[in-house]
């Protein structure tokens, strides 16, 4: 989508909220629904289509509260929000706060989906950001309106700077807060009276606005959910199956219950949990249980047995995703064909923070504390298992300690295993539910295990005019209850490969197996972009070309991906020769990739020992991300995004042995540690495009940007992720 | 009973002598600011100073700091200390900041006694704390930052 409207919206106001001013944006589901009177109140419950959309408070201590409908899980939305909201108010940077909103689809929800609310697919700015412009931009107005009521000049000649409003003429001076009283009296402005600034007059956007979550997270104040305390809560460990599809067939609590601190153990639908005073007394009691599983539908293959599956599959036509021209026509007339198969395992989020949850149950409520990323669709799944109503399911947001995805899961897996835990003990504690790392490792939700299978046609002039791509991978979709022919996340960044290629076949199979699969920074990309971007590699070497030579012939009619290639050559001087060092083989490559939006291309250099062992020494990463709102939180965002997918590329992987899952922590699971941290170097493209992604984009192209280093550096193609280092030897 | 100075406040705990220091900060004396990741050394998001040198919480018993001072990000007041934190803010190395109290406290650990530390200082020093934001670069800046400002 490149531009945002709030089309249906008809009335705006500021509402009185304790000592301070809401400004409410009404957003009415039905063109048809009656207008509330302007009363300073939040309209009843007969006109629920009018429910406030409140992202504003202003109180008379001057602090400019913003309430951020997104989730803050690292990727800088709270101060993302705050921003936009600061620029129209033209508010001072030092007088904004944030805070996290309460679960409303009504009042929250992600423009870009609908009635729900939620995070995700780098879409949080891309959805706020006329809408919290917008916000900043009526409180503005009516606070130019109060000011010029008290002071009996006209609101022309009023400005304001820096949270302060003033008119030069009479001299008049005011803080926002001393005005605040005045402002929520003031008639509400109509949509066409409120103009949003032009860019050339932004003082945030585009500039320094400080993150706004900083000082909180180096003092260890930041609130995580596993640092909620409630009174009388109990702390939960849960024993889970040990594979997928398995059951607890009996379990005896009797040494459990001997441990100092356990408190109760209760049944759970997929397991036993046991709680105590504290966590440590949670967990011996849960090592203590003794627990029979009943196994006998559980999954039970391994990852070379799923592997040589798909390989089979990958033999025979799937469903189709793309078709333009005729591609099998064309491979047939080709002069010179190349073929290659590509494997990526499954891999596990492992974000910082396990999984954990808080809940507390009294009568029809249930209160939850998380760092939630899910807020209606975790509401309607509690609510169904408890038989309450969604709306009091309320839930308190706190800071997520990374989540790449995994907190926003379609059947709100861990959530729903707090709330019955809480149910199983009748409410009569709250609960905090913690994962260990092993318990967080191995509940499955990974980025799904595929294999690509890729051809390539080229005619007797060295032109690239026949593409083959199939894919064989579980559906994520799948379990949010689609039931199409082809899950898009499957084959995104390959279904609409940006490459001028005159025939193009792209087909999918989507095995079912019980391995539960989710949505991995960066999603359909992150195994999408591998595939295409290292074969466009070899496809160029096999007609001679220079590899940013034959994108830039292939995109001429894509004139972001065109201006993020010839940016990226440029910075990188991909033109001149790499350095030599003594005692390792260089080389450097390029990859480029659109996702959520947004185009990032990115030019890796890596230096190989004889050994094969080898360190990525510099990337050079170009990102048109639409209008630059925080060039700070981009650039860090790019360098995260190439740090995750560095950890993937290097060493990620869950495998299976017999249906068990054979990683458990990060001793056996590594992810990047400093050492292996490439120096990073983000451009960012100009752009006045309404702003796309920056959390997920990062990731896809440093793999396959990598892969293509290592080959110009040692001739050897690496097609399997995580890279094997012997076979660069 | 054990009895502990943990940021400078003498404390009594009555908990099993094989708990972690982690989970006794974390649930019996409501310093939060110390993490748990992985339980078993392997993140270093639970770094601490015991007597000064930086350790992994989650796998030291508290019946090791019986009468010895422990040092949390919540009482970190020192001028090496504060230098770290502000050089953080200043480079805003947070993303998700659940893993930055352990980096920080073994930044302050690495810089109390290494006044000037090379690149490979760092690495070597912070290799044991996992980011999965990958705030790395960041880090490293900020530790030259820090240094350069206690110079």
């Amino acid at each position: 989508m490149s531009e945002i409207k709030i089309v249906n919206e008809s009335r705006r106001r500021f509402l009185q909220a304790g000592a301070g001013l809401t400004l409410a944006i009404y957003l009415p589901t039905s063109h048809a629904a009656p207008v509330a009177a302007a009363t300073g109140k939040i309209a009843p419950a007969a006109a629920a289509s009018f429910e406030p959309n409140a992202f504003v408070r202003i109180g008379e201590d001057n602090t400019v509260t913003v309430i951020a409908k997104h989730l803050e899980m690292g990727q800088g939305t709270y101060t993302g929000l705050a921003t936009l909201v600061a620029e129209e108010l033209d508010a001072a940077w030092s007088q904004i706060k944030v805070e996290g909103a309460p679960a409303d689809a009504k009042r929250y929800n992600n423009l870009l989906w609908g009635q729900t609310q939620g995070t995700g697919g780098s879409t949080a700015m891309a959805n706020s950001y006329e809408q919290m412009r917008r916000a900043g931009a009526t409180a503005r107005y009516m606070l130019i309106a109060a000011a010029a009521e008290a002071w009996s000049v006209p609101a022309k000649e009023i400005t304001i700077k820096n949270g302060s409003v003033s008119h030069a003429a009479s001299k008049h001076q005011a803080s926002f807060g001393e005005l605040a009283a005045k402002a929520a009296a003031q008639p509400v402005p109509e949509p066409e009276d409120i103009k949003l600034k032009d860019a050339k007059d932004f003082v945030y956007i585009g500039k320094q606005a400080p993150r706004q979550d900083s000082k909180p997270k180096i003092n260890g104040s930041a609130q995580y959910t596993s640092d909620v305390t409630l009174p009388g809560m109990l702390i939960a460990v849960v024993a889970r199956a040990p594979r997928f599809g398995a059951s607890v067939k009996s379990f005896d609590a009797s040494k459990a219950k001997a441990i100092p601190g356990v408190v109760d153990v209760v049944a759970i639908p997929h397991g036993v949990a046991v709680l105590a005073k504290d966590f440590w007394a949670a967990k011996k009691g849960r090592d203590a249980l003794m627990i029979t599983w009943d196994e006998s539908k559980a999954f039970n293959l391994s990852s070379s047995e799923l592997l040589d599956r798909y390989k089979n599959l990958a033999r025979s036509p799937g469903t189709l995703a793309h078709q333009s021209g005729d591609a099998e026509k064309a491979m047939g007339r080709a002069t010179k064909r190349l073929e290659a198969a590509f494997e990526l395992p499954y891999l596990a989020h492992a974000a910082m923070e396990p999984l954990n949850c808080v809940v507390k149950l009294s009568g029809k409520q249930c209160e939850i504390w998380n760092g939630e990323q899910s807020q209606t669709n975790d509401q309607n799944n509690v609510a169904k298992f408890l038989g309450i109503q969604p709306e009091d399911v309320k839930i308190n947001m706190l800071y997520a300690g990374g989540s790449f995805g995994r907190r926003s899961n379609p059947g709100s897996d861990y959530v729903l295993e707090a709330v019955q835990i809480a149910k199983a003990i009748n409410g009569r504690a709250p609960v905090k539910m913690l994962w260990t790392r092993e318990d967080d490792m191995r509940a499955g939700q990974y980025r799904p295990l595929f294999y690509h299978t890729l051809r390539a046609g080229l005619d007797a002039q060295g032109n690239l005019v026949a593409w083959q791509h199939r894919l064989v991978g579980q559906s994520i979709l799948a379990a949010t209850g689609f039931k199409g022919a082809i899950d898009f996340t499957s084959v995104e960044g390959a279904a609409n490969l940006p490459y001028a290629i005159p025939n193009m076949l792209v087909d999918l199979h989507t095995p079912k197996y019980p391995v539960p699969v989710q949505w991995w920074r960066s999603v359909g990309s992150s195994h999408t972009a591998f595939s295409t971007e290292v074969f466009f590699d070899e496809v160029a070497h096999a007609a001679g070309k220079d590899a940013v030579a034959l994108r830039r012939a292939l995109l001429q009619k894509q004139p972001r991906h065109l201006a993020v290639l010839e940016l990226a050559a440029q910075k990188s001087d991909w033109a001149k020769p790499l350095a030599a060092k003594p005692g390792v083989r260089r080389g450097r490559g390029i990859a480029l990739h659109k996702s959520f939006n947004s185009v990032v291309a990115q030019v890796a250099e890596v230096s190989v020992k004889p050994d094969g062992s080898f360190k990525v020494d510099r990337v050079v990463c170009v990102v048109d991300c639409g209008v630059a709102i925080n060039p700070s939180i981009i650039k860090a965002q790019m360098e995260g995004g190439i740090g995750f997918g560095l950890s993937a590329a290097l060493s990620g992987a869950i495998t299976f042995k017999e249906g068990y899952v054979e990683q458990s922590n990060f001793s056996d699971y590594p992810v990047l540690r400093m050492s292996e941290m490439p120096h990073v170097e983000v451009h960012i493209a100009p752009s006045t495009a309404n702003p796309s992604g920056v959390g997920e984009p990062g990731v896809p192209p440093i793999a396959p940007a990598v892969a293509n280093a290592l080959f110009a550096a040692t001739g050897k193609r690496l097609r399997q992720l995580p890279f094997q280092t012997k076979d660069l030897v | 009973m054990i009895a502990l100075t943990v940021n400078g406040k003498k404390v009594q705990v009555d908990v099993a002598p094989d708990t972690p220091i982690l989970w006794v900060l974390r649930d019996h004396l409501g310093l939060t600011g110390t993490k748990y990741s992985c339980g078993i050394a392997q993140c270093g998001s639970c770094t601490v100073h015991l007597d000064g040198e930086p350790i992994r919480a989650c796998v030291t018993p508290i019946s090791v700091a019986q009468g010895k001072k422990i040092s949390t990000i919540e009482g970190l007041n020192t001028k090496v200390g504060r230098a770290v934190q502000s050089a953080w803010e200043k480079l805003e190395v947070v993303q998700c900041g659940y893993c930055q109290s352990g980096q920080i406290m073994s930044a302050v650990a690495l810089l109390a006694k290494n006044k000037k530390p090379s690149d490979a200082d760092i690495d070597s020093a912070m290799h044991g704390n996992l980011c999965r934001c990958a705030t790395y670069q960041r880090i490293r800046a900020a530790i030259h930052e820090a240094a350069k400002h206690l110079a």
